[in-house]
């Protein structure tokens, strides 16, 4: 049903850290690779070795740059995006067709394929962007948080994160209950200033950002180089008499 | 947004037939039996072919039946409702008086009303959007509505209604643009909110996600064609609300004056409609360096 749960017991999701993010786009292709094989229709290519390739991605890196403030050097930051599984969530309010839903129990915002009609509508009420309507599927497809590797027990332990975050060389991306005030998540968000999405659309997003830290600035006088002057021009003594036996040659 | 072609056509006539027949359903046709035919005909068809053609931006159409089930939260899922109810209420009302000739007019006030919700949700569904400042606003609702309900008087030949309608929808019309061209900057969301890093310093875009382009760009960031916003703008006011208040005011009641009016209506809410949507601009775009000024 596409009512949104008045609270969950759980509230599961990620915490991006752009202060260590790379911006290597390991993380799309781990998700692009999982997420093709696994739960629901694979995420197609249209043309994908023609002039015009187009294809569907739950999770796309940016990158921007700040002039800061103050003045001083720009400032690169990679941004990886994906679902951010809001707590009121507009992409499910809006489905005709209860196809989009949130997950009571761990708060995960998922599409039932089977039900869906490829409206789009979802994808227009996400002011993210994080939804794509599959092009050869017809079907909206959307982050999943990995539902399929998180509670899956044919996995190692160490497998059971969303694939994004297994493969992240960075340890740029944390996964957790941020429900959870004392999990390590929650710690990581309190101890940074973790951060919301645009906040003006109401959305109460699960995710958190983590700023990237200032640059660090030179502050230390200019060391003194007058005692690196050379001392002699000319050679004396052995290294004189060599260098006149030498050019005598 | 993406001025999608079967939107577009679904918005514009399915407005207009349901205009219609919520004029056929308070009871102005003054004829009952045969002759009431074509008047429903007319209606019923612009209401069914606005309907199909909305399925046809759907990636699995075969579907459909499932967007009656959410009318609790989903505007779309409401409009499902409205629609068919709309059509089953006035069609047994069409039936009696066409094939019976009786006017059973609780009846057809009933679908009248349910032909103004029906249009009422399909405004709303754009309306709702937070995403698409420039529609969500009160006046999208009222913009749709006189226009529906301007185009229902002209085909049913009631010459005041659809005068006053008109002059209701032109203005109606001139604020959702003039509003509507200052609502993303009064809506609050930059590159700066969009990103969380606003407060460090000046955000630009540095690269894109990918080289080439994808489902939201094309979808929610359509930009070919706003250059010339301003002149279509002028063609859809002049055919869709001047022509029509002129041919109408001189020519009342006539069945050619009729077509000529509800032709130049029909081309010039196309023209509206298609800035409707090509005018709309998603706050997602905000992520690839767009609208932020």
């Amino acid at each position: 049903m596409t009512e949104l749960p008045a609270t969950t017991q759980r509230k599961l999701g990620l915490v991006i850290d752009l202060d260590t993010c790379v911006g290597c786009h390991a993380c799309v292709v781990a998700c692009k690779g999982w997420n093709t094989e696994n739960y629901g229709a694979p995420l197609s290519d249209v043309d994908a070795y023609g002039a015009d390739p187009v294809g569907s991605f739950l999770n796309r890196v940016h990158s921007y740059e700040i002039a800061p403030t103050g003045g001083g050097c720009s400032q690169t930051v990679h941004f990886p995006k994906s679902c951010l599984h809001c707590d009121t969530a507009p992409c499910v309010t809006v489905c005709p067709t209860g196809a989009s839903y949130k997950r009571s129990e761990d708060g995960i915002v998922l599409v039932d394929e089977s039900a869906c009609i490829g409206c789009g509508l979802c994808a227009w009420a996400c002011p993210y962007g994080t939804r794509e309507l599959d092009q050869v599927a017809g079907v909206m497809k959307k982050c999943t948080l990995c539902v399929d590797r998180i509670y899956n027990e044919n996995l190692e332990e160490v497998d059971r994160v969303p694939a994004c975050v297994r493969t992240c060389p960075a340890g740029a991306r944390h996964f957790g209950d941020l429900g959870d005030p004392d999990s390590d998540v929650s710690k990581l968000v309190a101890e940074r200033g973790g951060f919301d999405l645009m906040p003006e659309q109401g959305t109460a997003p699960t995710n958190k950002y983590l700023p990237p830290r200032p640059k660090d600035r030179l502050t230390a006088q200019p060391v003194d180089i007058s005692s690196l002057t050379p001392v002699a021009e000319e050679p004396k003594g052995f290294l004189g008499w060599l260098d006149k036996a030498l050019e005598a040659l | 947004m993406h001025p999608a072609p079967s939107v577009i056509i679904f918005t514009v006539l399915s407005g207009l037939g349901f205009g219609m027949l919520a004029f056929l359903g308070i009871g102005v046709l003054d004829v009952q039996g045969v002759a009431a035919f074509m008047p429903f005909a007319i209606a019923f068809t612009f209401a069914v072919s606005g309907l199909i053609a909305s399925t046809f931006h759907l990636g699995n159409p075969q579907r459909a039946l499932r967007a009656f089930s959410q009318w609790k939260t989903s505007w779309l899922s409401r409009e499902a409702w409205l629609s068919a109810a709309t059509l089953a209420v006035m069609g047994l009302y069409a039936i009696n008086v066409i094939f019976r000739e009786s006017t059973i007019a609780p009846l057809g006030w009933l679908g009248a009303a349910l032909a103004v919700a029906t249009v009422f949700s399909t405004a709303m569904i754009y309306a709702q959007l937070k995403t698409v400042p420039r529609w969500n606003h009160w006046l999208t609702p009222v913009y749709m509505l006189t226009l529906s309900l301007a185009g229902g008087a002209i085909l049913a030949q009631q010459t005041a209604a659809a005068l006053l309608l008109l002059v209701c929808a032109s203005v109606a019309q001139l604020l959702h643009w003039i509003f509507g061209d200052r609502r993303f900057a009064q809506q609050g969301s930059n590159i700066g909110s969009a990103t969380g890093l606003g407060k460090l310093g000046k955000v630009r875009l540095f690269e894109p996600p990918h080289t080439g382009t994808n489902y939201l760009l094309k979808e929610m960031v359509h930009v070919v064609g706003r250059k010339h916003a301003q002149k279509l703008r002028v063609i859809a006011f002049v055919s869709m609300i001047l022509l029509p208040i002129a041919i109408v005011a001189t020519w009342p009641g006539s069945l050619a004056g009729t077509v000529f009016a509800a032709g130049f209506f029909v081309l010039g809410t196309f023209a509206s409609r298609w800035l409707f949507f090509a005018e709309a601009e998603h706050v997602v775009g905000l992520y690839y360096g767009k609208h932020d000024r």
